[in-house]
């Protein structure tokens, strides 16, 4: 913007209401106080109050500290998208309370209609803000310095040069000032400079710098805006899959071949890219001494669209890059490799069941579902994996997460596993409803333990189970969102913008030399023509260099001989006492 | 005895360096007074000296600078002294244990919650010590070595945990980038936020709050109060509010630029290591709420009627929620952000 409340600039001023960044500590300032805006009567007038208002510093102050205090209940209660069992534990352990609070939306904040609204109107605020301000830069970008004021006496910083007219002239002056003021900086004039002649006479130079303050400001702002397109097209565009894939297993990118697959509402199923992945092996690494995960590594084979194969590895925080999409390494546990004979002696059920790691030791919870008996009744075993069981007199536990002595702990159900109603099950879960769970004479549980390699006879004659293999798997998470790009460029945008606004000093700098007589320096009474120069420096905001940059320029002046500056016999001004330089 | 534990040793000197040069810098500012008084009168002296200077102006350069407090002459006193030197000595011992927490970890020291506060503190101390170097801001130093000494202290105390190799999740060139950098946002907001908790003191005593000016607490003009337990007049040494409010907005922006790299470069991280940007996790909540604090208090200093104290009160809301976040946060949700048990 542009524009300053000094009253010299002409056109393109734009100024939210409210803000006070203007050049500042100038007597000459005029009082343009904006002072309350009445509104005309009717809609018009009504509504151009509302979008001052709206504009406005204050309120869009007023709407940032609403934000904040807004984002805090997202952390304190549970979020639905976060971790939905815990909305569902509160709402269970408070259900009045839970009740309200959900139809509140505070378990679902940031998508909830009062943050959505303070949110909105901030950004229409920074939009209403920032397009005239754009408007009013590009228009100050293009116009020349402000005339050098009458008087510098109220200016916060100022300073005073003092010649014989004989030896440097106004003209020298100037053009000493203009030279120092247009040096270059990064390529670039530091200062936009013009020059003018009062009607007196005298010269005077008028300099401006700091523009990129307000661009920076601009970039800043409409990055933000960026950064909020960005992640609202994200979230229409993006699609995110999950699939547990067993050791020698794979899977191909298609909607049908994920466990679960969410995606945006703009999002094209067709725009999958039909690559395949196979889990060659998995890694991993814990410590000896206390079991702690020092590293996870899946190793996989990677089919592109057009066949080619590639390997490839997996790792945490080493996600990989795939037709645009990434795929994570989310989680890792065992999947016992079984063959279950029903009491026929047919293979009722042969393969891998992923038994979901519940503790840092792998203790892994598991089903094996066997409906496919050729006679009897169905069946289904509950129960534990345990990579290095140590089994005492209370039971069988965990003791390593690496698979050392695998055994898995399983008790029996018969029946009906109630696969055949058409209703999905989980497949981490047994419906025991149809089903009767197999005892012992004293009426506790069979429990069945059975290690790695062994085979061991199912209670009730219902055939044998066999522990052949322990691959692992892997839970996988594919994401591909194609705006990323697009937030991170507005992120560094946005904090490039704000280091450029924060960073560079906004200054006018005003220069006026003329000539005058007076009586001579060195005391002795005679009237000499001298050179008086005199500049004044303003700053927009909080400036602390801006008197260094006065005297900057003052030094840049043509050098006197030092018996001139320096009379034996003279006495100090009062103002150069202590910061005269001597250069 | 391990390099864990000396690195536990030094950080205990560290905290008790801080301790007594803490004492020492507060015993200072109860002095000041008689000081105070020494250096008006010279300085009356010297001006009635330079008003007698008159005759015809000289050749040459001179500038007319509204003088600034924070570059006035340099105040010496043993008290003050003393407070330097035991800061700058623990500060060395700080060093010390800092280094020695990096080689027995075997990582970057800001990991876990102590190891946060151990470089947190760290980088309060020396961004002092630093700014020292260029301007007079030793007034800082009694807030500085308290929170340095009281947050080491909680750390040792509270969230230690013995130096250990960081789980895979952590393995990653961004703990020291993303961490790193909101350590040294944390650091510079402590300076900063002691700057403007002086700018509000004294703000209020030049504004004639009776209960800084040592007059005990007034209602409809009766005392109701007489707290006497400190009389306040070391606020009229320091700086005055303005020459605070621009040092600590200077600190600010340094402080919100850090802070808006930080949570860029925490998406990044978390888009790799998460599978997304970013997700609400409590700790992403609290740090966009310090961003946007953060941001107000920019925005207020440009809105008429809310630069100066008004503005301040935003650091203060500020840096209590960037405490928040490195304390409470870990210790009351769970999120994502949760490493080494708290």
């Amino acid at each position: 913007m542009a524009d300053d409340t000094s009253g010299t600039t002409a056109g393109g001023s734009y100024r939210p209401e409210g803000i006070a960044d203007e050049f500042s500590g100038a007597a000459d300032t005029s009082t343009t106080s904006p002072g309350p805006t009445v509104p005309r009567l009717g809609a018009v007038g009504m509504l151009r109050f509302a979008w001052r208002q709206l504009t406005s510093m204050r309120v869009a102050l007023f709407l940032l500290m609403l934000l904040a205090v807004a984002a805090v209940p997202g952390s304190v209660f549970p979020q639905q998208k976060q971790d939905p069992a815990a909305v569902a534990q509160y709402m269970i352990d408070n259900p009045t309370l839970g009740e309200w609070l959900n139809r509140l939306g505070f378990f679902d904040v940031y998508a909830s209609v009062w943050f959505s609204a303070i949110y909105i109107l901030l950004f229409t605020s920074l939009v209403g803000c920032i397009l005239p301000r754009t408007k009013a830069h590009l228009h100050a970008l293009r116009t020349a310095p402000p005339r050098t004021p009458r008087r510098f006496a109220r200016f916060p910083a100022r300073g005073r040069y003092l010649a014989p007219a004989d030896l440097v002239s106004p003209e020298d002056v100037s053009a000493a000032a203009v030279k120092h003021l247009r040096r270059r900086y990064l390529g670039l004039p530091a200062f936009r400079v013009v020059t003018d002649v009062e009607p007196s006479g005298a010269l005077t130079v008028s300099a401006e710098r700091g523009y990129l303050r307000e661009t920076g400001n601009l970039v800043f702002h409409i990055s933000l805006l960026g950064i909020l397109i960005s992640f609202g097209a994200g979230q229409m565009l993006e699609y995110r899959g999950q699939a547990i894939v067993v050791e020698g297993r794979g899977f191909a990118n298609s909607v049908v071949d994920y466990d679960t697959f969410e995606s945006g509402a703009l999002f094209d199923e067709n725009s999958l890219e039909p690559f395949s992945m196979t889990l060659d092996s998995f890694e991993s690494q814990f410590r000896i001494t206390d079991a702690k995960a020092q590293d996870f590594t899946a190793f996989v084979t990677v089919r592109e669209t057009d066949g080619t194969e590639r390997a490839d590895q997996i790792k945490v925080n080493h996600p990989l890059d795939q037709s645009g999409a990434k795929i994570y390494l989310q989680g890792n546990g065992f999947a016992p490799s079984v063959t279950v004979r029903d009491s026929a002696g047919e293979i009722a059920f042969a393969g891998s069941v992923p038994f979901l790691p519940q503790d840092d030791v792998y203790t892994s919870q598991g089903v094996i579902k066997v409906p496919d008996v050729s006679t009897g009744e169905q069946v289904g075993l509950v129960g534990y994996l345990l990579p290095t069981a140590e089994v005492t007199d209370s039971g069988a536990r965990s003791i390593f997460p690496d698979p050392i002595n695998p055994m898995l702990v399983l008790t029996v159900f018969h029946g009906d596993l109630g696969l055949d109603d058409g209703v999905p099950q989980n497949v981490y879960r047994l419906d025991t409803d149809g089903m009767t769970q197999s005892l012992e004479e004293d009426g506790t549980a069979v429990t069945l333990l059975v290690g790695q390699g062994e085979t061991v006879d199912l209670p009730d004659g219902l055939g044998t189970i066999e522990f052949d293999a322990l691959p692992r798997f892997v839970a996988l998470d594919l994401r591909h969102d194609p705006t990323l790009g697009w937030l991170l460029a507005s992120s560094l945008g946005a904090l490039l913008g704000v280091s450029v606004s924060l960073f560079t000093p906004r200054r006018r700098i005003w220069v006026r030399a003329t000539q005058d007589e007076a009586p001579d320096p060195d005391g002795s009474g005679r009237t000499v023509r001298r050179t008086v120069v005199e500049v004044a420096g303003l700053a927009r905001g909080d400036d602390t260099g801006l008197q260094g940059e006065v005297d900057a320029l003052l030094h840049a002046l043509p050098a006197l001989p030092e018996d001139l500056t320096h009379p034996q016999h003279g006495t100090s001004t009062p103002d150069s006492s202590t910061r005269k330089a001597d250069r | 005895m391990n390099l864990s534990e000396i690195s536990d040793l030094l950080a205990w000197g560290a905290a008790t360096a801080y301790t007594v040069a803490m004492i020492a810098f507060a015993m200072d500012l109860s002095q000041v007074t008689d000081a105070m008084v020494q250096r008006k009168t010279a300085r009356a002296a010297k001006t009635t000296v330079l008003a007698g200077s008159g005759g015809p102006e000289q050749y040459g350069v001179s500038s007319a600078t509204a003088p600034s407090e924070v570059v006035e002459e340099r105040r010496r006193s043993k008290a003050l002294g003393i407070a330097m030197s035991t800061t700058t000595i623990g500060f060395l011992i700080h060093a010390a244990a800092f280094a020695t927490r990096w080689v027995a970890a075997g990582h970057v020291p800001w990991a876990n919650m102590y190891e946060f506060w151990l470089s947190g503190t760290f980088v309060a101390v020396g961004l002092f010590l630093l700014l020292q170097l260029k301007v007079d801001v030793r007034f800082l130093g009694v807030v500085v070595t308290f929170l340095s000494a009281m947050f080491l202290v909680l750390g040792l105390n509270v969230f230690h945990v013995v130096a250990d190799e960081v789980q895979p999740a952590l393995q990653n060139y961004w703990l020291v980038i993303h961490v790193g950098v909101a350590v040294t946002a944390t650091g510079i907001f402590t300076v900063s936020f002691a700057t403007s908790a002086l700018q509000l003191l004294r703000d209020s005593r030049d504004n004639g709050s009776t209960l800084l000016r040592g007059e005990g607490t007034v209602v409809r003009g009766r005392n109701v109060a007489a707290w006497r337990l400190m009389n306040w007049r070391f606020l009229d040494q320091i700086p005055k509010p303005t020459a605070l409010e621009a040092l600590s907005f200077r600190l600010n922006a340094v402080g919100f630029v850090l802070w808006t790299f930080t949570i860029i470069g925490g998406a990044i991280w978390a888009e790799d290591a998460w599978g997304r940007a970013w997700g609400w996790d409590p700790k992403e909540v609290w740090s966009f709420v310090i961003w946007v604090v953060y941001a107000a208090y920019l925005h207020a200093r440009t809105t008429r009627g809310w630069a100066g104290r008004r503005a301040a009160w935003f650091v203060v809301v500020g840096y209590a929620c960037v405490l928040f976040n490195f304390t409470g946060v870990n210790l009351l949700f769970t999120g994502k952000h949760s490493y080494s048990g708290i």
